[in-house]
């Protein structure tokens, strides 16, 4: 029986597989979709073709997972629940970022990694479309080093920025969606822009991008001081992405001589352990209730 | 929201403008420089699109400067209005518009006259006594029309401007917190504190 529901379901991997499979099989992808046909061009092949979502109504459910309905002239969803941020402060820039994915309401991967590293010097944070985030951010990468190839000398933040932001705004309108920071060191110390696809580029100490930058805000302005120690400016970059609910939270530190990797944190062990050793120290409202309380209240049966 | 003023006085034009980068419901900075110093007597307030700001504000700093280069005097203020609005109504009709509002003051040196222009994203340009740009302009102009003074010292202008401030913090629902102030006069361009 079960082996039945199996073969006539429409969902579930083994369909999707056998689908897979049929694709495959059936060649749909036209050989000429692949280079010369001897001058015949498509015409060896028949008309080229394209794959359309395999339900009822493939436009509506294009129309779902994009941002049609918001802007028409935008084709691509931007990518919520995302939550950015980045601070300058006496020991370098924090750049610290969630690890969700979304297509719409599915999570897409609960693990992507939202900072691109452009160089060893230059940090890129992803928020909106993941795809123009991560091609523009390593295009900038190639203009950077290009940049200090022709230069013997390498790129400001600020002019690695700037290059960024003329290129966004040169697509203005044509449906690009990033809000990005750029992060890094330079000759002038640590520094943080913001660049996003309006064209906008902003200098500054701190900025949070993302829909969950409102609550990433609330806790980093209350805890920020330029003269922050590195071990307290970590604490305060995770407990910023902590509020905003993610599974997991990923911490960058740069300094004068490139970018190093702190360290990838599980949120739900931020909430109930922080992110040391002890037991009970996490940052949950709950948890930090129940410290504070002195004599726990009994659990009535 | 986005406010800008201006008002001229004997021999000066002071120009302010708010200082925050919002996107949707968040500032993202508090302290941005929203007004150029475009020539030695030639000051420049964008607000409008973001990005489209920025860009048109250094197209013009750029070609002003290339002129001054070129000829070796700067673009007297009345002449450098001039072709700021027609590049703005070039613009317009081109597939992708600047939408940036301008408030342009500046000092002749020839005749010893402050100028102030009002500029919008259509290129309608009007020389005025004062003007302002934003939500701040639905309060400010009636203040202005009160109490402007084009005979006033630098310091009775300051207060009017800072009547205007005041009036702007006490009705607008979202006003800004800080403004930046600069002045333009036979001396050339300053910043000011309020």
């Amino acid at each position: 029986m079960n082996s039945l529901t199996n073969r006539f379901s429409t969902t579930g991997p083994l369909s999707e597989l056998k689908r897979a499979q049929a694709l495959v099989e059936n060649e749909e992808f036209s050989d000429s979709a692949w280079g010369s046909e001897a001058g015949f061009g498509s015409l060896a092949k028949g008309v080229p073709n394209f794959t359309v979502p395999s339900v009822p109504d493939p436009s509506a459910f294009l129309r779902l997972h994009t941002d049609d309905h918001a802007d028409p002239n935008c084709r691509i969803k931007i990518q919520h629940g995302t939550t950015t941020l980045a601070f300058r402060f006496q020991g370098g820039v924090i750049v610290a970022v969630d690890s969700r994915a979304t297509a719409g309401s599915y999570v897409a991967s609960g693990t992507v990694k939202k900072v691109i590293e452009i160089n060893p010097y230059l940090l890129g944070t992803m928020a909106g479309g993941a795809a123009d985030c991560q091609y523009w951010e390593t295009y900038l990468g190639i203009h950077c080093r290009l940049h200090e190839l022709r230069n013997h000398e390498r790129i400001s933040v600020s002019a690695a920025s700037k290059y960024l932001s003329n290129l966004v705004y040169s697509y203005k309108g044509m449906g690009l969606s990033m809000g990005t920071m750029i992060c890094g060191w330079d000759k002038t110390g640590p520094a943080v822009f913001y660049v996003d696809s309006d064209g906008t580029r902003l200098k500054g100490d701190l900025f949070s991008v993302g829909s969950g930058s409102t609550f990433a805000y609330g806790v980093l302005d209350q805890g920020y001081r330029w003269d922050l120690t590195d071990e307290e400016a970590q604490e305060l970059g995770r407990r910023s992405i902590y509020c905003c609910r993610t599974p997991r939270c990923l911490l960058w530190l740069t300094l004068e001589d490139g970018w190093k990797f702190i360290g990838n944190y599980d949120i739900s062990k931020l909430h109930y352990d922080g992110p040391g050793e002890t037991p009970g120290a996490g940052y949950g409202y709950d948890v930090r209730i129940e410290r504070s309380t002195a004599a726990p209240v009994a659990v009535q049966a | 929201m986005e406010t800008s003023f201006a008002i001229t006085g004997k021999g000066y034009v002071l120009v302010a403008s708010d200082t925050t980068a919002a996107r949707s419901i968040v500032k993202m900075k508090t302290d941005e420089d929203k007004i150029k110093v475009i020539s030695p007597h030639l000051l420049m307030a964008y607000s409008g699109e973001p990005g489209d700001t920025i860009q048109f504000a250094e197209y013009v700093e750029r070609n002003l400067r290339l002129f001054h280069i070129r000829n070796n005097y700067a673009l007297r203020p009345s002449a450098a209005a001039s072709w700021i609005r027609r590049s703005l109504a070039q613009s317009l009709r081109s597939r992708k518009p600047y939408s940036v509002n301008l408030m342009l003051g500046g000092f002749d040196v020839t005749t010893d006259t402050p100028h102030l222009y009002w500029v919008d994203y259509l290129g309608t340009m009007t020389e005025v006594p004062f003007g302002a740009h934003g939500y701040g302009a639905y309060f400010g102009l009636s203040l202005l029309d009160r109490y402007h003074n084009p005979e006033a010292t630098l310091e009775e202008g300051i207060e009017t401007l800072k009547r205007c401030i005041n009036e702007v913090s006490k009705r607008l629902v979202v006003s800004p917190e800080k403004y930046k102030v600069k002045v333009v006069d036979k001396d050339g361009t300053r910043e000011i504190e309020l």
